[in-house]
């Protein structure tokens, strides 16, 4: 495949965007500068990235938990979601939210919840709106292995199918569901071969090669925009932190079972330390091009934590407002 | 608005759709038997044939994810209304309802609310026992972001399916298929019935009764028979069970004194709890003796008719409620005073 250099830059940008403020967050976590749960998304950047940069601003995404990667690659504000999981009013959800609830409707990124699975029927929502309305956006719903637990995949799966609705279910398997192993919670280890009984088209993706799920992601962004979806896709992945805060360990709570050897052999696989390699290698792109380029997101991401920091809390007089609209 | 029209509690709900959908091509229609009159009566007579299946879909059984699909296609700038033709089925979808839709305006800071109308009919009756009776209207009054309407007249059932579908809010739009065939005049033009209100059915003077749903109608026949023996009962319709019309009852108490309130669903923890802690809060001055409520008893929906009658409660269980804050609140006070 031949990728334009800028095109290859910019995706290169778009995940260490979110890894250098996945990671810039660890501190003032440990600091505990910032409270809520942030689940961070250190590892898993090329399938947030792959993807996201198939979508325009009218197509509509739903994420979970571990919402940062999505919101960032769907052209959500930094400096709205840096304020938001310290807390502020100046926050995208003005502090009502948190790290779990990131949402910009101007750019399409229509929100993510912690209830495992809970999103997936919205975004099976907003694509049938799609087909109501006659128009060719796309919605994607990103999930992980632990919503496979939970029965309104299966029901969303069937509808999607029936109606041939316009979405992209997308599992990012990391191999565990907090601290159980995917082993421990399913029979059968091929998590896409659920959407087989609906007769939904689905691969499975190296989640790591942030050029793999680009061209898969490709072929089926095109298709569900021509009517012909939905699909699944399993991207195959693994986070590099904890399930929770930056690292269970680093935390000293002990939680994260996994085995040293496993982590440390994924993190060979990271998926920017992999990308920058063929950047290098095999696309030429100049040292001193992502060297400059590192400095400029450390930069901004700099200055999101600074303008973070001074923003005010919300104030408590407003403990009531946006119950109603 | 007055109108000479007459129509019945089900089709003035059609009527409803038909317009509201006429109106605005982003309010449709999801759910279980949106096809067959099995499921919804005359609800939805012609709205197939009108709007076309995209506009009226029947969907498998999958309450879960039917809802999580309204509230995503109301994120998404569509108006849908889903219907839940028994509601017991809904306690499937407390997620999409609860969790995901009365929070997402809050916890997205006033980003993008939720204009989705959660409709679930109460099937009482029938010998259909514990999971095809229930009203579980507390349930969802419970949860903050959820509006809770209950129509007890064909006007009202229009009126508020109509302001539930205009309202930006989630609305959980209750009503009861005993209802379906009552008759009333209902405007011929597309009507909104202000959510939040309720309404004086009939005026009183000696004790106030007030009443959702169903038992709206039971209480107007309790106020008639308590006409005969000299007791000028005051009818209160609630209308919404969220928010509540404070003001109208407590108006009314202040005047009466006396409360009495019938509701559909469960005496534990239920509306009638709520409107008897307003009382009791704002309201206690105005009190001549206690409160008394007539709802269902802490126990599941029998099947045996005989249970059923045992069950339910009419028009005597609020008349033999009315007499006995009237007469044994009197001589409670009485006794209160003498210790």
């Amino acid at each position: 495949m031949s990728y334009s250099t800028d095109f290859l830059v910019n995706l290169y940008r778009i995940m260490l965007r979110i890894r250098i403020c996945e990671e810039s967050l660890v501190e003032p976590i440990l600091n505990r500068e910032i409270l809520c749960p942030c689940h961070l998304y250190s590892g898993e950047e090329a399938i947030a990235a792959g993807i996201g940069v198939l979508l325009d601003e009218r197509d509509y995404v739903f994420s979970n938990h571990r919402a940062h990667g999505h919101y960032l690659a769907k052209g959500g504000s930094l400096n709205a979601m840096v304020a938001e999981v310290y807390g502020r009013e100046s926050g995208c959800s003005r502090g009502r939210g948190g790290s779990m609830h990131l949402i910009d409707p101007e750019v399409g990124m229509l929100g993510s919840a912690p209830i495992v699975s809970g999103t997936i029927s919205l975004g099976l929502g907003s694509a049938l709106a799609s087909l109501i309305r006659g128009d060719d956006r796309v919605t994607v719903v990103f999930f992980g292995d632990g919503a496979t637990g939970e029965g309104v995949l299966y029901e969303s799966l069937n509808f999607a199918a029936l109606w041939k609705l316009p979405i992209i279910f997308v599992c990012e398997n990391n191999f565990y569901a907090t601290h159980m192993p995917v082993s421990d919670c399913r029979v059968q280890s091929k998590i896409r071969s659920i959407a087989d009984p609906f007769c939904i088209a689905n691969c499975e993706v190296d989640g790591n090669d942030v050029l793999a799920v680009f061209e898969a992601a490709k072929k089926v962004v095109e298709k569900c925009r021509r009517g012909e979806g939905p699909f699944f896709m399993e991207c195959l992945t693994y986070r590099l932190r904890g399930h929770v805060g930056p690292d269970d360990n680093v935390q000293g709570l002990h939680t994260d079972i996994r085995p040293p050897e496993e982590v440390e052999a994924w993190r060979k696989r990271d998926p920017l330390v992999l990308f920058k390699d063929l950047l290098l290698r095999q696309y030429h792109i100049g040292e001193q091009v992502l060297r400059n380029m590192e400095a400029e997101v450390e930069a901004e991401i700099r200055i999101a934590h600074d303008l973070a920091q001074k923003s005010p809390h919300p104030d408590g007089k407003d403990l009531l407002n946006y119950v109603f609209r | 608005m007055s109108s000479d029209r007459k129509l019945l509690y089900s089709l003035a709900i059609n009527e409803a759709f038909h317009q509201a959908m006429a109106a605005d091509d982003s309010v449709f229609l999801i759910g279980q038997g949106t096809k067959s009159p099995w499921y919804v009566g005359n609800t939805a007579k012609g709205l197939l044939e009108r709007f076309g299946r995209n506009r009226v879909i029947d969907t498998p059984v999958s309450e879960n994810a039917m809802t999580g699909a309204a509230v995503g296609a109301a994120l998404a700038g569509m108006k849908p209304v889903v219907v839940h033709p028994r509601m017991d089925f809904m306690l499937y979808a407390f997620d999409p309802v609860i969790n995901q839709a009365a929070n997402w305006y809050y916890m997205n800071g006033g980003r993008l609310s939720v204009p989705v109308v959660f409709w679930g009919i109460i099937n009482r009756g029938g010998e259909q026992a514990a999971q095809h009776s229930q009203a579980l209207h507390a349930m969802f009054a419970h949860a903050p972001g959820l509006k809770v309407v209950m129509p007890a007249t064909p006007y009202d059932a229009k009126g508020l399916m109509i302001a539930a579908i205009s309202d930006p809010n989630p609305v959980v739009y209750i009503d009861d298929r005993f209802l379906y065939n009552e008759e009333d005049d209902v405007p011929e033009d597309i009507c909104e019935i202000e959510i939040g209100k309720g309404i004086v059915r009939k005026e009183g003077a000696d004790i106030t009764i007030v009443a959702v749903s169903l038992m709206v109608r039971e209480a107007l026949k309790a106020a008639d028979n308590l006409a005969k023996v000299g007791i000028d009962a005051e009818c209160i319709d609630l209308r919404s069970v969220k928010p509540i019309d404070k003001d109208i009852i407590l108006q009314s108490v202040s005047k009466t004194g006396r409360l009495v309130i019938a509701d559909v669903g469960w005496q534990s923890f239920g509306a009638s709890a709520e409107i008897a802690a307003i009382v009791a809060q704002h309201g206690f001055q105005f009190l001549k003796a206690p409160v008394s409520r007539v709802a269902l008893p802490d126990c599941p929906a029998p099947a045996s008719s005989s249970l059923e009658r045992a069950y339910y409660k009419t028009h005597i269980d609020i008349e033999r409620a009315v007499k006995n804050v009237l007469y044994n609140g009197a001589r409670e006070r009485a006794g209160e005073r003498a210790l």
